[in-house]
Order: C-alpha cells, then structure tokens, then sequence
C-alpha cells in the first residue's frame, strides 16, 4: 500500500507536496461523509470524538508496557497470564475492542518472538492501541513471515547467533501480546521503572526493550 | 478469495521504512475516518467479517495505493451504498438525497459507544462438538483456494504443520462474512517450519487455522 506517511522514503520534496494536496482532498472528503453520516442519524458526532479520545488518551502502548513489567516483576501474575491472558491483563483494566482474546507470547534467550497479521491489519489494541502505519504495510505484512531476520535488521534488531524466530500471524481473533525479555541489571526495579524500558515494538517484536543504562 | 490483501510471502514491497516519531493520525482525516469506521460497526448492519471481506474487495490497483484509513473509507462507503444506507450521489455531494434506512442496532452516544469498545466483541462461542484435533497433532492444511472470504493465507495452504494450542469455538469467518451465520468452529493455533512454507529458512510460523481448514495427516 502507498506509503504516503514515509518521512524518511526515497521520494523527496516532490512527493511531499504531493502529499499536502492529497491531505487536503482527504479531510474535505472525509468532512463531507461525516456531515451526511450526522445528518442521516447513523452516527452521533460526540461518539465519533469518543472514540478518537479513547485511543488518543486511554488505549495505547503504555497499557501493554504495565502488563510486561507486572509480569516480570511477579511470577504468579506471569502465570495468571499464561493460563488466561484476557482475563489477567483486564485485571490492570484493559480489555473490549480487539482485545478480546488475548495470548502472551515470551521471548527466551532462546525464541524471539514476533507478530503480523499478512491478511488485514489485526493487532491487540487493548494494550497497544492503533497499529502504526508501518504494521499495516505491504512491506511488512509480506516478508515477517517469509524473511523475518532481515525485517528485524530494518528496525535495527539484530539477535543473537542461534535464537530462532517464530513468527505469530494473526489470522483469526487471538490477539498476541510480546513479553521482551527482561534486561539485566534490574533486578530491584519497580514495576514503574520497569514499564518505562518497554517500548511498543518490543510488545510487537520487531524491536527490544531499551537499556536500563538510558534510563537512568 | 485470492486477492491483494493475501500478501504473506510477498517479495516485491520493498523495505519496511518506518516512520521516526510517528504520531498516532496523520492529520483530522484519519481520526474521523477511524472513529466513524469503529461507530457505524455499532448499528448491527454488517459483520466485522463481512468489513474485511468489502476492503479486500476493493480493486487490487486500488487496494495497493491506498493507505490502510483509504481501504477503510472506500470500503465502508461501499458497505453504505449496498444497504441502501447512502447513495453515491450522497457521498459526493454530501446532500441527502434518500431517506435513511432504518438501523439494525440504536445508533449509540459518546456514553454507549465507550463502553461498547471496553467490553468489545468476543468470537468464542459454545458447540457441542469435541475438537478433532489434539495437542501435538501433525496436520495439513487445505489446498483449496476458495473463492469467497477466509482467514486462510495462500502461502500456508498444502502444508504440513503441527497443532501447538487449541483456542476454542470461535464464529466461523467464511460463513459469517457471506451473512450465512456464525457457523462457530473449533479454532486451532498451528505450527509451520518457513522451509515447509517457502522452501527455506530456519524460523517458524504459527497461524491461528479453523478445523475446516485442516486435515489430518498419515502417521
């Protein structure tokens, strides 16, 4: 699909003018449907700012971050989780749209985990909120499962020498959840600290968590 | 159905290029477009099956070169105007032309709507049938390439894998998109090695398959 959003594309200067117009077209056209949408009554416009405040405010990767620190901090919340992942993570208060069926999947020093949906745009929203633009692209959504190691490299991941991949493709309403493996040194950590390493990508396995070194 | 949306296996997208500091909308556009996505799901007229299926729908050209917010719009402007809800001359004037139809469910307020998308929409349903498969179980995958919607990648069908999980009765995709039912089925998580999918590699890919989708193989 276009990547009209890429900054950092090959396209230069040329392309982003092309985008402004393009923009413009789309909020006129867009306005224009809500207007008739309201007029018609099939949809109520204080619902439609709802939902935007909904995942701009209170549905997005922080939720996420929360569960993979408790989950690292206490073995038997990591254990409620493995047995029932949706009704675990509801317990910290996330749950609803595209949540429902929740799996945690652990990185080991041995697997590296790593999730797509090849066929639409299927992600966890109840703990990460809206993909971004890129997990719902053509490039990703055709290589992650064919050549996973060189997709990693493009986000800068490089894994160790023997660390196999499994690539989890969200095909039906499971929903999948990256547990990163905890970085050393952390042992005394709070689980607020412990969020704060834990990046979205790390919980979708095309990045890692951060160094505690940068934290502090 | 064997469309662009299908694009597991892919080689010619070229690199991922994620965009540094992405923010969550590019621009008003997205977050209405989303938003009223989300909400016109609320009125009962189509199924979150029967959604996909019209953005893979789309023309392929299309499909290609538009960002995922476009397939949504374009696709439920095409769910609208095949119910009768608005007419092409509607969506292009923005003036009502036709009366509106009456909705399946009571088109909700900000209240309704933020506790709909807190509770959501679980698929696992209830049958009174066993799994035929266990655990463990080495099974291969149709090789049909069904001409309607399915939550079967091409890339994995005629492939030998093994059930890691079973993930209960879930509402059936390829019935349920077509308006014939849930059909719930057993859904099954199933493990594949990328040299059985692609002739090489040495990762694994696990893809969520319903018991339709399987059979077993020879010991």
């Amino acid at each position: 699909m276009a990547h009209d959003h890429s900054k950092n594309g090959e396209h230069g200067e040329h392309h982003d003018d092309h985008d402004h117009s393009h923009l413009d077209e789309m909020e006129l056209k867009v306005r224009t449907l809500e207007s008739l949408l309201v007029e018609k009554g099939y949809v109520k416009s204080d619902a439609l700012d709802a939902i935007v405040e909904t995942y701009e405010l209170h549905v997005g990767p922080r939720n996420g971050a929360q569960v993979v620190a408790k989950a690292w901090s206490d073995p038997e919340y990591l254990n409620r989780l493995r047995l029932d992942a949706t009704a675990a993570i509801a317990e910290l208060g996330f749950s609803g749209r595209q949540g429902e069926h929740m799996r945690v999947v652990e990185n080991t020093p041995d697997t590296h985990n790593m999730v797509v949906c090849t066929l639409c745009s299927c992600y966890p929203w109840s703990v990460l909120g809206l993909p971004p633009v890129w997990y719902k692209s053509a490039p990703y959504r055709s290589r992650a499962v064919i050549e996973p190691e060189k997709v990693l490299a493009e986000f800068g991941v490089k894994l160790e020498e023997g660390k196999s991949i499994r690539v989890w493709d969200s095909t039906a309403e499971m929903r999948y959840l990256v547990i990163p493996e905890r970085p050393a040194g952390t042992d005394d950590w709070s689980e607020g600290m412990l969020a704060q390493l834990v990046t979205r990508d790390s919980m979708i396995g095309t990045g890692l968590t951060l160094n505690p070194r940068d934290l502090s | 159905m064997n469309g662009p949306h299908d694009m597991g296996g892919m080689q010619c997208y070229g690199p991922v290029n994620p965009e540094v500091d992405e923010p969550l909308f590019h621009g008003d556009w997205e977050k209405r477009a989303m938003a009223m996505t989300v909400a016109m799901g609320f009125t009962g007229m189509w199924n979150i099956d029967a959604s996909r299926f019209k953005r893979e729908s789309l023309p392929p050209v299309q499909y290609l070169a538009s960002s995922y917010y476009q397939i949504w719009l374009a696709a439920l402007e095409n769910l609208m105007v095949e119910r009768g809800m608005v007419t092409m001359g509607e969506l292009s004037s923005g003036r009502l032309e036709v009366p509106p139809v009456a909705t399946n469910r009571t088109v909700p307020d900000a209240a309704a709507v933020v506790a709909g998308l807190a509770k959501g929409g679980p698929t696992s349903r209830e049958i009174g049938v066993q799994p035929k498969y266990s655990i463990g179980d080495e099974v291969r995958t149709s090789a049909l390439h069904p001409d309607h919607h399915t939550r079967m990648p091409r890339y994995a069908r005629g492939k030998n894998g093994r059930i890691t999980h079973i993930n209960g009765v879930h509402v059936y995709p390829d019935s349920n998109a077509k308006g014939e039912g849930e059909n719930p089925q057993w859904l099954y998580t199933v493990e594949f090695a990328a040299k059985e999918l692609f002739g090489t590699g040495s990762h694994t890919v696990r893809i969520d398959c319903f018991e339709p989708y399987l059979q077993g193989t020879e010991k």
